[in-house]
């Protein structure tokens, strides 16, 4: 296990390479869904608004 | 190609792809980083350092594939004045951005122990570097002028300039000396790597294309509600 993190002494490099791409990409893609849906509720909320108000 | 300029067909089209393209992605990433990290050979000169590859090369490819969307998005929209085809390239070009920057990232972080450094100033840097900036240009001018329809054009036509650093990406390693070593899978006389790297390689590769429809669907879902928010406002203003 220490041996396959160590990555033959490349470790440092290795692992800051897929933990920084692993990051970029789920955080890329989690704040755009959780963005669309929260401008998807404001919509929503101003189109009931509108009907109420006739 | 106008049937998907309204909004509720691109819904449903996206509506379908999305469980298609989210399952590729998980069965092909977990394979591909399985292959990379578990079951591929260390490099006989660069040792386990090689497995970065299987992050930089795949990101790369990306960064240059998504500009290539956002350039045919943003001349669909200046040609045909395609509405949708705007939103698509403004849509792309973070999922891009990202992609051009983690290529340039995992670059230095395999250029270090390497080649001794984690930048040099060299032709396939420097263009890959100058793309980085044409994506954040682009997403500049739509941030910068207040009115969509102009600045739609105006980083449109920004997309459509730079296109011409494509060519010089690929062909860089080619027309100057450089550290960066010449392509070795996108060749006319096919890959010279082994098939044991090759295929964690295109399992990534895969992986990222599967992620791009994802983001992809989902940007284009908050662009769309960005802009129905936007017209509301307007007719609330306007008395409507």
């Amino acid at each position: 296990m220490t041996e396959f993190l160590n990555m033959g002494g490349y470790g440092a490099f290795v692992w800051t390479a897929y933990g920084l791409s692993a990051i970029s990409l789920v955080t890329l893609v989690l704040r755009s869904r959780a963005r669309a849906n929260a401008v998807l509720l404001q919509v929503d909320a101003m189109r009931r608004r509108r009907k109420e108000e006739g | 190609m106008h049937r998907f300029a309204n909004p509720a067909q691109f819904n449903r089209l996206a509506d379908s792809v999305m469980p298609w393209a989210f399952s590729v992605m998980v069965l092909t990433l977990a394979s591909g980083l399985y292959f990379a990290l578990f079951d591929s050979p260390a490099d006989y000169q660069q040792g386990e350092s090689v497995r970065i590859m299987y992050m930089h090369v795949p990101a790369a490819w990306m960064g240059m594939f998504v500009y290539m969307v956002m350039a045919v998005a943003s001349f669909t929209a200046l040609v045909w004045r395609h509405p949708l085809a705007l939103i698509a390239g403004k849509a792309a070009a973070p999922i891009g951005a990202m992609f051009t920057a983690l290529a340039l990232i995992t670059g230095a972080l395999w250029g270090k122990p390497m080649w001794g450094t984690y930048w040099v100033w060299d032709g396939r840097l420097t263009s890959v570097l100058v793309q980085f900036f044409l994506y954040l240009g682009y997403m500049a001018l739509w941030q910068a002028v207040e009115d969509d329809e102009k600045a739609g054009r105006a980083a449109s036509i920004l997309a459509l300039v730079g296109v011409v650093n494509i060519p010089i990406i690929k062909f860089s390693v080619d027309w100057w000396n450089t550290l960066h070593q010449p392509a070795s899978v996108m060749r006319l006389d096919g890959p010279t790597i082994h098939s044991d790297m090759l295929w964690p390689l295109l399992l990534v590769a895969v992986g990222y294309q599967a992620y791009f429809v994802v983001a992809f669907i989902w940007r284009m879902r908050l662009e769309i509600n960005l802009r129905k928010l936007s017209v509301m406002r307007m007719n609330e203003v306007a008395g409507g």
